[in-house]
């Protein structure tokens, strides 16, 4: 079988940040290809030199044995590349059939484009209704929508960016299964992905960036797993958090709770339906659930964010809230960390600011949670990620001592730094101990931490009490999925 | 060219006249006006309005003069600087209600209020409040008591550029120091972060920063008639709404700074006048330089990409 | 009855014209995701623009001059929201305190400071044959003058191109998500830069329009906030190009309601009428509560 993607030696920087430095991979025609690596490890920013979303600074880029230089991503996928966006780069406002024309040149045939998606919907088996209007599709739809876009464009090499991320477990199966099919069919793809299982369940060879740098390059079956991971996260031994003990004394009445609470969005869709919670002192309440099945919600409504549209929420008046997306929700990155701090309690404070005893306060939390920063006065933008999400912790620990509610708080963190901010949340301090509630994307992380799990699936909310086999992930998926 | 400058220069700083009654004079209104703007631009509501707020306050000020000519100068001045305030606050309000209930955009608004204020001014001085003898579109000249003392005697400087300074003091100290104006500043940086981490109401701030602004403009209109032209009239404002968002954008709506370019601009203007009869260049240049300015200091900090932290962008969402 | 209707109708498609013209160029640089509040800069430039080179080379030259003025003021905004990605409301504002000072200097500069009124070669309105013997509506809408005729062209044209052609797909797509466009091969600020030159050319013909075709000479100022209402339109017509005519001709009724109201005999104070089409927007905006409908990133380009 011949190389279908070659990439060798590409370098990139962005700035000052390394993003490649030397790195490989190359891929046979008509395998599924699973590239590897931690988040910033570079591997979204490789293919997407191949797809000439970018230029590389160093290195050469061959396909189908030529070598190329793409300047745009027209020219990529004039060569037949096509990749499908880990974030949708759809037009939600315009149709299936206008999404997939985007691109093109001269008058639109709005027929013979139909046609063209009628026809890859048999082929594939990805079947679409061109009329209609994106913002409607489910997101399972919506990736189908994104894989059909490039086989229209006769793409021969898939690139597939974190797919499953934003999949159900049984759609994520599916998706696998129809990668694996498409392969045996002489289609290329590469899968990029951080989760191990998905690659070995669907890869022929995996390849694995770390820093930028191939580590690993190799045929699927010669690997396993536990070398998989050295090369993923390096040589040194991680210490994961211990997990909290998991049986707790529950006469204190909780320290959060939901009784009955039903929410309402702003556009009328039921997000969440008589959740009935409680959380207690010093325990860690982990919350799973695909998105957009209720937890965004619920973690809100504990933190006090929303207000419930029926039903009652038992809080103190201040809950310390670690929200997603910390660079838009709980940071100001422009603006120096004591005005991040005093940007926490920014609604509840009266009268005169005291620039003085908010900067002692900042420096505090800055040793309190081991921030690397240089001082109170240093704008938030320029901590690195963990550094960031540390100082958010620390500053919410400090304003709320009774409970904390975090959301998917290593998102976008490498291993080493993910591992710390867990272990600042899930830490116990402070008498009573603080009730911590605790959701990721990741299943694992929440079951290493967590003393007892509830799933959120369409709306409701329940308690899954842990397996026998501590291993066994089941009960939980399957809560995720609604099939238990 | 060099004749044009020294005029200007002449004609801004070149004498005591010049500085007290020309330059400070007509800094003033530019003052007001760009502090109102600038407050507004650092929440991130785009109060293009000024204009309009500024006109309301001078029509609210003068009925106060007319009505109550009976009142004594310590409580005329008073009673008209809190008409015009209360009018141009009540002017803003109209277009902050219509953004807090409809998601009207304000930059729609505020230009289109603009533009009601301009015909009701209009209307005014050709209606109910036009001089006795009913020829010239103007109310009649304002009593002694509501004129508005001068700060030096011989100089046309007047009580409304004392109260420029010390508004510019407060806006500065509300939001530097208190709780209310970082919230103000927190909005303007991050309406989204604002309200996730930090509970702010932020409908209620911009809502409170949209009539204060409103106020500070009104109060602008108050003290150009109440200080410099002791009568209602059209084409009382020569743009300063406009001028203002120059003058408050220059000055990184910065209240110290707003001093400092609002004089700037006072003195392009005074300047500009004598530029205009002494050297025969046309004054309106001085509009095309100011223009020049704003756009040369617009790159400028797009270059630094400062400007981002402090106003917020349109978004879709407030349209 | 006829008597009444037939002026005010006419009058509404004649005040309606050169405000659609800025109008449509605005909907399309919005499409594109581009606020553009320097539209009345360009609107005046148009009009100093049509003056000048009508003087030289009579109407058609003045329409060319007007056009080519337009352009080149939204240039200017060009290079600084797609150059330097500058804000937009600001960059907006600035150009029209540019174009409006550069107009009254200009105007001043070449035709004396006391502002000498002159008069611009105007054209006449053409009746169209048969069209212009229907009953009421004829008269009103097929005895008008070349632009309004353009109009009823460009209309449906550019509707037709919007739906239909890849660029205007492009056009969509890049106020709507850029960085789907992006993915697509297309090059977002490209885009912009085209649209916001048709928008140019748009309001410099809304400009030559007023000086040739209607009132004959030049002021400073004439734009009348123009420009700003045209961004209402668009809001109005909820960023469709019919939806944007309409809304055109519903703020040319506003104004033509005055000569209706006269004819009739109500004697109320004309600043009414002029404050009329404002108000109306503000109702009109409010209760359309115009957000759903605007290109999802307008104004974060």
């Amino acid at each position: 079988m011949g190389e279908a993607l070659a990439l060798e030696g590409i370098g990139r920087a962005f700035g000052r940040t390394i993003a490649l430095d030397g790195a490989s991979c190359v891929v046979r025609a008509g395998t599924v290809h699973a590239l590897l690596g931690e988040n910033g490890a570079g591997k979204t920013t490789l293919m997407r030199i191949a797809f000439g979303m970018l230029t590389a600074d160093s290195g050469s880029l061959r396909v189908q044995g030529a070598e190329v230089r793409f300047t745009s991503s027209r020219e990529a996928i004039a060569r037949g590349i096509g990749m499908v966006h880990q974030h949708f780069m759809l037009v939600p406002a315009m149709t299936v059939a206008e999404n997939v024309a985007l691109g093109g040149r001269g008058r639109v045939d709005r027929d013979a484009i139909a046609a063209r998606i009628r026809s890859i919907g048999t082929e594939s088996g990805l079947t679409l209704d061109p009329d209609a209007a994106v913002a409607q599709l489910p997101v399972g739809a919506q990736q189908r929508l994104e894989i059909v876009k490039a086989l229209t464009h006769d793409a021969r090499i898939l690139i597939l960016d974190e797919p499953t991320a934003v999949l159900s477990p049984k759609e994520a199966a599916e998706l696998m299964g129809w990668l694996r099919r498409y392969a045996d069919g002489g289609g290329t793809a590469v899968l990029i992905t951080h989760k191990l299982r998905d690659a070995f369940s669907v890869a022929d060879d995996i390849t694995v960036l770390r820093r930028g740098r191939t580590v690993l390059s190799a045929l699927r079956a010669e690997l396993d797993e536990a070398r998989v991971v050295r090369a993923l996260i390096g040589d040194a031994p991680l210490t994961s958090p211990a997990p909290a003990t998991r049986i707790f004394g529950m006469t204190a009445p909780p320290v959060l709770a939901l009784r009955c609470v039903s929410y309402v969005d702003a556009r009328g869709v039921t997000r969440l339906r008589d959740a009935n919670v409680e959380v207690h002192a010093g325990e860690v309440l982990g919350v799973v659930g695909v998105e957009g099945a209720g937890q965004r919600e619920l973690l809100r409504l504990l933190a006090g964010r929303l207000k419930p549209t029926s039903g009652r929420v038992e809080r103190p008046d201040s809950v310390g809230f670690i929200p997603e997306d910390r660079l838009h929700d709980a940071l100001i990155p422009a603006l120096p960390l004591t005005e991040n701090l005093l940007l926490a309690e920014a609604g509840r404070l009266r009268g005169l600011v005291d620039h003085a005893v908010a900067q002692a306060r900042t420096r505090s939390v800055i040793e309190a949670s081991d921030v690397r920063a240089e001082g109170p006065d240093t704008p938030a933008a320029s901590l690195s990620g963990g550094n960031q999400q540390k100082f958010v912790v620390g500053r919410e620990r400090q304003l709320a001592g009774a409970a904390l509610v975090a959301e998917n708080p290593t998102r976008g963190l490498d291993l080493r730094a993910a591992a710390r901010v867990l272990e600042e949340i899930a830490r116990p301090s402070g008498e009573p101990a603080t009730a911590v509630v605790l959701h990721s994307s990741d299943l694992d992380e929440v079951l290493s931490v967590a003393s007892r799990v509830v799933v959120c699936f369409n709306g409701t909310v329940r308690e899954v009490p842990w397996p026998v086999d501590p291993t066994d992930r089941t009960p939980f998926t399957r809560a995720m999925t609604g099939t238990s | 060219m060099t004749d044009a400058l020294l005029a200007l220069w002449d004609g801004a700083f070149g004498s005591s006249y010049a500085v007290w009654s020309a330059t400070l004079v007509r800094a003033t209104p530019l003052l007001l006006v760009g502090l109102a703007v600038a407050l507004a631009f650092r929440a991130g509501v785009l109060n293009i309005g000024a204009e309009g707020q500024l006109i309301v306050g001078a029509i609210a000020a003068t009925v106060m003069a007319l009505a109550f000519d009976g009142l004594p100068r310590v409580l005329m001045v008073p009673a008209m600087a809190i008409a015009g305030a209360l009018a141009g606050a009540s002017w803003a309000g109209i277009a902050a209600w219509l953004r807090r209930r409809f998601g009207v955009l304000e930059v729609i608004s505020t230009i289109m209020l603009n533009f009601v204020a301009l015909a009701l001014v209009s209307w005014v001085v050709r209606g109910p409040l036009q001089e006795p003898s009913r020829i010239y579109p103007q109310s009649p000249t304002f009593g002694e008591a509501a004129r508005w003392p001068f700060l030096i005697s011989g100089q046309r400087l007047h009580l409304g550029f004392a109260l420029g300074i010390v508004l510019a003091i407060a806006s500065w100290f509300w939001l530097a120091r208190t709780a209310s104006g970082l919230r103000v500043r927190l909005v303007g940086a991050s309406a989204r972060a604002a309200e996730s981490a930090g509970g702010v109401d932020v409908a209620r701030t911009t809502f409170v920063v949209f009539l204060a602004s409103g106020a500070l403009a009104g109060l602008g209109g108050a003290a150009e008639v109440g200080g410099v032209t002791w009568a209602l009239y059209e084409g009382l404002s020569p743009g300063y709404g406009y001028t203002a968002i120059a003058v408050a954008l220059l000055a990184r709506l910065d209240p110290r700074c707003v001093v400092a370019s609002a004089i700037l601009f006072g003195a392009l203007d005074a300047g500009a006048a004598a530029m205009q009869r002494d050297a025969g260049v046309p004054a309106v240049i001085v509009q095309v330089f100011v223009a020049a300015v704003v756009l040369a200091v617009l790159a400028g900090t797009q270059l630094q990409s400062a400007a981002r932290a402090r106003t917020a962008t349109v978004r879709a969402e407030e349209l | 009855m006829e008597q009444v209707l037939v002026p005010f109708l006419e009058a509404t498609v004649r005040t309606a014209t050169p405000l659609a013209f800025a109008a449509l160029g605005e909907q399309v640089s919005e499409r594109a995701g581009v606020i553009n509040l320097g539209l009345e800069g360009t609107i005046i430039a148009g009009c100093l623009g049509a003056l000048v080179a009508s003087g030289v080379g009579g109407p058609v030259a003045g329409f060319a001059g007007g056009i080519a003025a337009g352009i080149l003021i939204t240039a200017v905004f060009a290079i600084f929201v797609v150059g330097l990605r500058t804000d937009q409301i600001i960059a907006g504002t600035a150009v029209t305190m540019l174009g409006l000072g550069l107009t009254g200097a200009l105007y001043r500069g070449l035709y004396g400071v006391a502002g000498a009124s002159l008069n611009a070669p105007t054209i006449a309105p053409i009746a169209i044959p048969g069209f212009s013997a229907i009953p009421v509506l004829g008269p009103a809408l097929f005895r008008q003058t070349l632009p309004t005729y353009l109009l009823y062209l460009l209309v449906p044209a550019l509707a037709w191109w919007m739906r239909n052609t890849h660029a205007g797909l492009a056009l969509r797509a890049t106020g709507e998500r850029a960085e789907a466009a992006a993915a697509a091969g297309l090059a977002p600020s490209h885009v912009r830069l085209a649209a916001l030159m048709f928008s140019g050319a748009m309001g410099g013909l809304c400009g030559a329009t007023l000086v040739l075709a209607q009132v004959g000479t030049f002021s400073e100022g004439m734009s009348a906030g123009r420009g700003f209402i045209a961004i209402a339109v668009v809001v109005l017509g909820r960023w469709s190009v019919f939806g944007t005519a309409a809304a055109a001709l519903i703020f040319g009724a506003a104004f033509a309601l005055q000569y209706l109201f006269q004819a009739v005999g109500w004697a109320l104070p004309y600043q009414l009428f002029v404050a009329f089409p404002y108000v109306l927007t503000l109702v009109l905006l409010a209760v359309q509560r115009g957000r759903a409908a605007a290109p999802a990133e307008l104004g974060r380009a």
